[in-house]
C-alpha cells in the first residue's frame, strides 16, 4: 500500500489501542477520583446500564484475554493452578485469579482496581457464575446476578424479556445505593443513542466482508475492530472510533485491496482465538491466502448484523434483547445456522472451526456442528483444537498439518472443478 | 428375599443400560409415554402428573465403548456426557419419547442442542433454571418456565392435568424424598448399617420405575435395615462431595468403604433429595415448586448459591454430621466441582478439617491407588488429628 494513496491504513488498530490504554487509565484512577468499578462480563453486557451511575467497566475476561495476547497468561494459570484449580477448567478463570493472586497488575501495567459491584452477568457461559463466586470470595464483595435465560425457542419469549427487565429494575437500586447516584431514564436514553450509532457503524464493517476481495478480516481483524464496542459501548468515543475505522475500510473497498495481498479462500470461523498464539494462528491462514469474511467470536458479546439495536425509545427492554440474543446466549441450532447464514451471505468457500478446551460453552457441540455442515449443507469444513488462553495446547505441528491438508484439498477440489 | 438379595437384584438393573424397567413399564403402558432426564435435578412431579414416566438418565457407567459420540462431543469432556449420547447413538434410548436437559452446566446444555439435531424424534427441552434467587421476579419466571415443560408432557400423553392432579403428584415425590431422608439418617446415624454402596443401588433403582412403587421399595427396606444386626466398626466419618451429576463407579464407592470409611453423607444422586424441606402442597403447585427450588433447594455446586455461600454450607454439613474428613471426588473434566473444589478445601483448611481429592471417570477400571490413598487418609485422620 503507497503513502499517498492510502491515509487511514492502520487507524483501527492504532486509534484502538489508545482507547484501550485511556481506558486502563481511568481504571487505574478511578476509586481516587472517587467513581465506582463493576465488574462484569462481555456477552450482553449491560454497559449502558451502568453508565447511567457513572461505574467504571472492568471486564476480566478482556484483562485474560490480554495477558494472552502479551503471553504472560501461561504463568498465570499456574499460580491459579497453584492453588488448587485443575488443569482443566477454563483458562481464563485461572488467568484472572492467577492475576489477582500476583497482586492485580493488568495486562498493560496498570494496577486494577478492586470491585464496588461484581455483576454476573449470567448470558450463556455457567462458568461466569463459578468465575465471580471465586471473585466474590476472594475480594468479599457480594455477587449480584443478572440471570438471562439462554434461547430454548428460536425468538424471544415476552416473559424472559420481562424477567430480565424486572432484573434490571431491581439492579438499579442496588447501583443507587452503590454510587449514591439516582437512575436517570434521559441519561440512559442517550447513552442507547450512542451505543444504536455505534453499532450502525461497526454493522456497516461487518458487512463490508461481503465485497471481493473482502477488505477487512472479520476474525483476525475484527478481535481489534471490536474491543470498543464491547468495552466503551455507549461513551461518545465508541462512535467517534467506529467512524474513523469506517474510513480505513472504506478507503480498502475504493482501492480493491484487502488485509491479505491476495483472497484464495474466504471462510467463516467459528471459536474464539487461541490469544497466546494469535499470530502464529493467522500466519497458519494467511499463508493460503485465508481471509475470514465472517466470524461467530465477532458477537460473542452482542450480534447486530441481523439489525438488532439498542433502542433509546425502548432502552430497557432493547438491553434485555441484547443480552438474551448475543451470540453465547443462542441455542446449538441457532447457532449452527447463523454460521450456515454467514458461509452463504458472504459466499464462503469453507467454514473453519477452532475448537478451545477452556471453554465448554462453545466448544462442546462443534463436532456435530461439523458434521452437519458437511453432511447437510455440503460446506467444506476444517476443526482444529487448542485453547483461548492456555499456551499449553497450541501444537502449532499439528496445526499446521491439518490446516494444510485442509487446504490443499480445497485448492485440489477447485482445480478439478475448474 | 433378604435385603442383600434385594441389593443384588437391583444391582443387575441399574447395571444393565438397555433400561429393564422402562422397557417392563412400556409393556404394561402400551400407550405409555416416557421421559427421560439428565442430571442434576429436574421436576419429576410433571412428568407424574401427565401420567409420564419420568426416568434418570445417568450415562452409561462405563458399561458400553464411546465409539459413535467420539465424532460428535471432543475428548475434553466429561464421560456422562459423551456416554449418554452413545446410548442414543446406539439405539438404547429409543423407549425414550422426550428428554430434559436442565441448566447444570455448559456441557449439559449444549448436549441438548446435539440432541436436538440427532434424535428429531424425541422431544427435547432444555430447562433454564434461576439463578437469580432473590429477584422478586424469580418465581414468577420459574413458574412460567413449570407451565411451559408441563404443557409439552401434556401434549405428549393426551392428558390435560388440574392442580389437584399436580399437587398430588407432589405429595408421593414429598414421601419419596421423607424416606430417601431417612435411609440418610441411618447413614448418619448407625453408618454400620447401611453401606454406601447399598444405599446407592436402592437409590438409583428408584430413578427407573413409578415413584409409588420406588416408595413401597423404601418403606420395605427401611425397617430391614433398622433390623440388620452389624457391629460398628473403627471407622472414620466422611462425607463425599462432587459426585451430583456424573456418577462414579461402584466400585469406587466400595473401595472407600473399605479402606475404612463410613460415608455419613454425600451429593451421590442428589435428584433424590433435593429439597430440604417438603414442597408445600397448598394452592398453587407451579409456584410451590417454582419457590421451593428457590429457597429449599440443597447447596449444589449447578446452581447460584444465593444468600448462603456453598462453603458455609458444606461446613454446617460437617459438623452436623460429626464428620472426620471429607473426599472431594470429581468427575474428571466437570468444571463447576473442580471450580468450587479450590474454595471449598480453602474453606475447610480454614476450620483444620482434613480432606482428600481425586477424580474419576466413568471407564474407570483399576482402584488400588485410590483405595491407598484413602487408607493413607484413614490413618492420618486416626492418628493426627
Amino acid at each position: 500500500m503507497s503513502e499517498d494513496k492510502f491515509k487511514f491504513q492502520g487507524v483501527g488498530r492504532e486509534y484502538q489501542k489508545q482507547l484501550l490504554n485511556a481506558w486502563y487509565e481511568r481504571q487505574q484512577s478511578a476509586h481516587d477520583d472517587g467513581r465506582k468499578v463493576a465488574y462484569l462480563f462481555v456477552p450482553g453486557n449491560i454497559a449502558e446500564f451502568l453508565r447511567v451511575f457513572d461505574f467504571e467497566l472492568v471486564f476480566p475476561e478482556i484483562n485474560a484475554l490480554q495477558c494472552g495476547v502479551r503471553k504472560t497468561s501461561g504463568d498465570l494459570i499456574l499460580k491459579a493452578e497453584d492453588v488448587g484449580y485443575s488443569s482443566d477448567v477454563c483458562g481464563y478463570v485461572k488467568n484472572d485469579i492467577g492475576m489477582m493472586l500476583a497482586g492485580n497488575i493488568g495486562p498493560s501495567g496498570h494496577t486494577l482496581p478492586k470491585p464496588d459491584l461484581l455483576l454476573c452477568t449470567y448470558c450463556g457461559c455457567t462458568t461466569f457464575i463459578k468465575w465471580f463466586e471465586a471473585l466474590s470470595h476472594y475480594y468479599n464483595v457480594p455477587l449480584v446476578m443478572l440471570d438471562i435465560p439462554y434461547l430454548r425457542g428460536e425468538t424471544i419469549d415476552d416473559v424472559d424479556r420481562q424477567y430480565v427487565v424486572d432484573q434490571l429494575k431491581e439492579l438499579a437500586g442496588v447501583c443507587e445505593r452503590i454510587t449514591g447516584k439516582k437512575f436517570d431514564h434521559d441519561k440512559l436514553v442517550e447513552i442507547t443513542r450512542n451505543s444504536a450509532e455505534a453499532e450502525d457503524l461497526w454493522v456497516q464493517i461487518l458487512h463490508s466482508a461481503k465485497h471481493k476481495p473482502s477488505p477487512f478480516d472479520s476474525y483476525f481483524e475484527a478481535v481489534f475492530f471490536m474491543a470498543p464496542i464491547y468495552a466503551l459501548r455507549g461513551l461518545p468515543e465508541c462512535t467517534q472510533y467506529y467512524r474513523e475505522a469506517m474510513k480505513e475500510i472504506q478507503e480498502r473497498i475504493d482501492h480493491g485491496v484487502g488485509p491479505i495481498p491476495e483472497e484464495k479462500f474466504r471462510v467463516v470461523i467459528e471459536g474464539p482465538p487461541p490469544w497466546p498464539h494469535f499470530r502464529a494462528f493467522w500466519e497458519l491462514l494467511k499463508k493460503w491466502g485465508v481471509c475470514a469474511v465472517a466470524s461467530s467470536y465477532s458477537k460473542v458479546g452482542g450480534y447486530w448484523d441481523h439489525g438488532f439495536r439498542h433502542d433509546p425509545s425502548n432502552p430497557l427492554e432493547s438491553i434485555a434483547d441484547y443480552c438474551l440474543t448475543c451470540y453465547t446466549n443462542l441455542n446449538l441450532p441457532m447457532r449452527t445456522d447463523l454460521l450456515r447464514q454467514y458461509a452463504e451471505e458472504y459466499d464462503a468457500d469453507a467454514i473453519v472451526i477452532h475448537s478451545v478446551k477452556s471453554c465448554r460453552s462453545f466448544s462442546v457441540g462443534q463436532a456435530d456442528m461439523r458434521e452437519q455442515f458437511i453432511r447437510k449443507w455440503d460446506i467444506p469444513t476444517l476443526l482444529i483444537e487448542s485453547d483461548l488462553a492456555d499456551p499449553r495446547y497450541f501444537q502449532v505441528a499439528q496445526l499446521r498439518n491439518r490446516i494444510d491438508a485442509f487446504f490443499e484439498s480445497l485448492e485440489h477440489k477447485r482445480l478439478v472443478h475448474a | 428375599m433378604s435385603f442383600e438379595e434385594t441389593i443384588e437384584r437391583y444391582r443387575t438393573v441399574i447395571d444393565d443400560v438397555a433400561f429393564p424397567t422402562v422397557k417392563e413399564w412400556k409393556s404394561k403402558n402400551p400407550h405409555g409415554k416416557v421421559l427421560g432426564t439428565f442430571p442434576v435435578y429436574s421436576p419429576h412431579e410433571l412428568a407424574h402428573a401427565a401420567g409420564v414416566l419420568p426416568v434418570g438418565v445417568y450415562g452409561a457407567g462405563g458399561k458400553i465403548e464411546i465409539d459413535h459420540a467420539d465424532s460428535r462431543i471432543q475428548s475434553f469432556v466429561c464421560s456422562i456426557a459423551r456416554s449418554t449420547l452413545e446410548l442414543g447413538l446406539r439405539d438404547l434410548l429409543n423407549e425414550f419419547d422426550a428428554l430434559w436437559f436442565p441448566s447444570i452446566c455448559d456441557v449439559a446444555r449444549n448436549l441438548s442442542g446435539v440432541w436436538q439435531s440427532n434424535f428429531p424424534q424425541q422431544k427435547v427441552e432444555y430447562i433454564h433454571f434461576p439463578q437469580n434467587m432473590t429477584s422478586a421476579a424469580a418465581p414468577h419466571f420459574y413458574r412460567t418456565e413449570l407451565q411451559r415443560l408441563l404443557g409439552t408432557l401434556e401434549s405428549l400423553s393426551g392428558k390435560r392435568v388440574p392442580p389437584e392432579t399436580l399437587n398430588n403428584s407432589i405429595t408421593l415425590y414429598n414421601r419419596n424424598r421423607e424416606l430417601t431422608q431417612q435411609l440418610y439418617r441411618i447413614k448418619s446415624m448407625t453408618p454400620w448399617l447401611l453401606s454406601t454402596y447399598e444405599a446407592y443401588v436402592i437409590l438409583r433403582v428408584g430413578t427407573l420405575m413409578p415413584v409409588e412403587e420406588h416408595s413401597q421399595l423404601l418403606e420395605r427396606v427401611v425397617p430391614e435395615i433398622q433390623q440388620r444386626s452389624r457391629k460398628s466398626r473403627d471407622y472414620v466419618r466422611v462425607l463425599i462431595e462432587g459426585t451430583f451429576c456424573e456418577q462414579p463407579p461402584l466400585e469406587l464407592l466400595q473401595v472407600v468403604e473399605e479402606a475404612g470409611c463410613y460415608v455419613v453423607d454425600d451429593d451421590l444422586l442428589l435428584h433424590t433429595r433435593w429439597f430440604e424441606d417438603p414442597v408445600p402442597v397448598n394452592g398453587d403447585p407451579l409456584l410451590s415448586l417454582a419457590q421451593s427450588y428457590l429457597h429449599r433447594s440443597r447447596y449444589s455446586s449447578v446452581r447460584h448459591y444465593g444468600p448462603k455461600p456453598r462453603a458455609e454450607q458444606l461446613i454446617n454439613k460437617v459438623r452436623s454430621n460429626n464428620v472426620d474428613g471429607v473426599i472431594f471426588c470429581a468427575p474428571k473434566f466437570c468444571e463447576p466441582a473442580l471450580l468450587d473444589y479450590v474454595l471449598l478445601k480453602n474453606e475447610l483448611e480454614k476450620q483444620g478439617i482434613s480432606y482428600l481429592t481425586f477424580e474419576y471417570e466413568e471407564k474407570m477400571g483399576v482402584f488400588e491407588s485410590i483405595r491407598t490413598q484413602v487408607e493413607t487418609f484413614v490413618e492420618s485422620v486416626m492418628f493426627f488429628s
